[in-house]
């Protein structure tokens, strides 16, 4: 559902900032709040101009407190509000776990459905960007595994713009992450005016017949760089994008083409959600794999410091020594 | 920016009894409004003696037992108009009850039956916060998001003493203060957080003295005076409406019965102390009070407890003729946009159900 004609390049995030103006130009329910985002436009520039156009009320500078901003959230949807809510880095995120547990992913189910919580969270997640402690993390299993919420991880600019206009309409609660080593990076054709790309849809990123990479966020681009180096060999590269509601059907078809399945994620792995993924992949396509179902992840560890962060991150070479085991099976 | 005023120390009363101060008369409040304030504070009562006696003979779950709250429950509700929000922590389960909420529906959430669902719009009520203090944000947030909105209503949160230590009453009540919200933060000061007594809570020398770090008044009331609670309230509804922001209002009591049905507090209470405040439980006291006044007497007291009790027998009847929820009620509210696997997982369950 985007309008035709004009598409523009900008970086993943110019793509979040012209959601934002677009979603608050078109729905005047709609307002951001967050640390810093209204007077400086937000540590990344996320929501710059919002507050000149749209009022200090509809992009508001909260106090520092991350479980008070998801909290009041709560209430502003009780008056009538779609809260935006930024959370400025990953792991800053924590402290609002309680709201989104206890309440933000309950609330609808407690009152048997009458009432609707269109609650957007949206924050830059990962590491490889050389950043003091904490501000690394993939939090995503926290997320995915809280009922009630909704999850989605877009890679690519167009699909930032789309997924963040389809969260923010959403009558259900959205944790948007979006992958910050690529905020400025990744740049592509992004569609101006109304976009919007419906959550719990895969996208194919590259097709092929022997080998299914998949990811989400920013492992995606390292799926396709194994992919490039993998020359001799035919790789679909499955991008997740909507982790829930999931695109079962997507996973399941390219699993049945290929035989052969690698997934890659950059949070750790136990319980991470290749394991999800994975486990599907057992009941559901044992027959179809013509070997096992190989994970690339993150290590069970904290998220180190900078200087030695690029070896715990997953690279194109570990994806690739992955994928030639399961090829030589 | 208006001075910010140290908190009121001494507990504001209007019920005579305790001090021999005599009885004072509070403004707006005429004989029909004592009469209905009264009726509230029956309601209430009874419906909390009847869910201690339905507990113990199995027909309702863990009750959070609020006997002698009453006086701030009722005091606070009067004060506010049908517009405003109500957010209750537990002990405040059958508030709505004052708003028209029939009582089979909050026996039925202390019961665990789906019934005991409601919608918050229908009632200006929010859901029955269990976690401590996380409603404080959320009645911030509404409160905040009316004024945003152009629109008159105030909110009301109601929470206790041991809630004044969590991360979450700290953030609703800062944002209510940055933002102006016309919020009035209730606490229910009745001495105890299960065992753990208010001093062991805090340092601060009253929990009113919270409100100045927070930019608003804080009040103390006798919490056993339904009077100074609506008078409080009263005045934290009127500053709300006037743009001067949220109020801090703690009520002050002692708590004379358990915790919940669960809970056997005999081994940390204060016993005697305990026995010297049942004797000046709120009911009792406002009752003198309409006495006195010559508002009251016995036999319009006596249809008034008997109207309350009839509703209840009612209420547990309907209550226990809810049929069994359907298994669906799993999986139905969780989203207005279920996940694809809900559809195959209610099909397997209900394989299994036979």
């Amino acid at each position: 559902m985007s309008c035709e004609g004009h598409l523009a390049e900008r970086s993943i995030v110019e793509a979040i900032n012209d959601c934002l103006h677009v979603e608050l130009e078109r729905d005047s329910s709609v307002m951001v709040l967050g640390e810093d985002v209204g007077r400086s436009g937000g540590v990344f520039r996320a929501t710059a101009g919002l507050r000149d156009r749209f009022g200090p009320d509809r992009c508001f500078d909260t106090p520092l407190a991350e479980a008070g901003i998801l909290g009041t959230a709560v209430g502003l949807c009780m008056a009538g509000w779609r809260p935006v809510c930024e959370m400025q880095y990953d792991a800053f995120s924590y402290p609002c776990l309680d709201q989104l547990i206890t309440h933000v992913g309950r609330y609808r189910w407690r009152t048997g459905g009458k009432m609707e919580f269109p609650i957007v969270v949206r924050m830059p997640y990962g590491g490889g960007v050389r950043a003091p402690e904490l501000h690394d993390d993939s939090p995503e299993t926290y997320y995915v595994h809280t009922p009630g919420v909704k999850v989605a991880i877009p890679s690519t600019p167009a699909d930032a713009k789309g997924i963040l206009a389809a969260a923010i309409r959403d009558p259900d609660p959205v944790v948007v992450l979006e992958p910050k080593l690529h905020y400025r990076t990744s740049k592509g054709d992004v569609p101006d005016g109304e976009h919007v790309v419906p959550l719990g849809k895969a996208r194919l990123a590259r097709e092929g017949e022997d080998l299914t990479l998949v990811a989400y966020g920013s492992m995606v681009a390292v799926c396709e760089a194994a992919a490039d180096a993998l020359d001799d060999v035919s790789v679909d590269v499955l991008d997740i994008r909507s982790l829930k509601p999931l695109d079962e059907e997507a996973l399941l078809v390219s699993a049945a083409k290929t035989g052969r399945v690698v997934i890659v994620q950059e949070a750790p792995r136990t319980c991470g959600f290749a394991a999800e993924l994975a486990a599907i992949l057992a009941e559901k396509a044992i027959l179809d794999l013509r070997g096992p179902v190989l994970r690339v992840t993150g290590y069970d560890v904290p998220y180190p410091y900078w200087q030695i962060e690029d070896a715990y991150m997953p690279s194109a070479k570990r994806v690739i020594a992955a994928a030639r085991r399961l090829l030589d099976f | 920016m208006a001075q910010v005023l140290p908190a009121e120390r001494d507990l504001r009363r209007v019920i005579g009894d305790a001090d021999g101060a005599g009885d004072r008369q509070v403004e707006g409040l005429g004989e029909q409004e004592l009469l209905e304030l009264y009726r509230s504070m029956v309601q209430l009562r009874t419906y909390d003696e009847r869910s201690v006696v339905y507990h113990s003979q199995g027909r309702i779950g863990t009750y959070a037992i609020f006997w002698n709250h009453e006086a701030m429950q009722a005091g606070a509700f009067h004060a506010l108009e049908d517009e405003d929000w109500i957010f209750p922590s537990y002990r405040e389960s059958a508030i709505g009850l004052l708003r028209g909420m029939p009582p089979a529906t909050v026996l039925s959430w202390w019961r665990g039956h789906p019934a005991g669902w409601w919608n918050p719009d229908d009632y200006r009520v929010a859901s029955i916060c269990v976690p401590i203090a996380t409603h404080v944000p959320h009645a911030a947030g509404l409160a905040w998001g009316k004024k945003l909105k152009g629109e008159r209503a105030a909110a009301i949160v109601f929470f206790g003493d041991g809630a004044t230590s969590e991360g979450a009453f700290h953030e609703g009540a800062n944002f209510a203060g940055v933002t102006g919200a016309p919020l009035i933060l209730f606490c229910n000061n009745n001495g105890w957080a299960i065992s753990t007594p208010v001093e062991a809570q805090t340092r601060a020398q009253t929990l009113a003295d919270k409100a100045a770090g927070y930019g608003m008044p804080g009040v103390r009331v006798d919490g056993t005076d339904v009077l100074a609670c609506f008078e409080a309230t009263h005045e934290a509804v009127r500053r709300a409406r006037n743009g001067e922001g949220p109020t801090l209002i703690e009520a002050v009591s002692y708590r004379v019965a358990p915790h919940a049905t669960a809970d056997d507090p005999s081994a940390y209470v204060d016993v005697e102390r305990v026995e010297e405040a049942r004797k000046h439980e709120c009911v009792g006291r406002f009752e003198g009070y309409l006495r006195r006044a010559g508002i009251l007497h016995d036999d319009l007291a006596t249809s008034i407890r008997a109207e309350a009790a009839e509703a209840m027998r009612e209420a547990i009847k309907t209550a226990e003729a809810e049929p069994p929820a359907d298994v669906e009620l799993l999986f139905a509210n969780a989203y207005v946009d279920p996940p694809a696997s809900f559809g195959s997982d209610l099909d397997e369950l209900r394989g299994t159900l036979g």
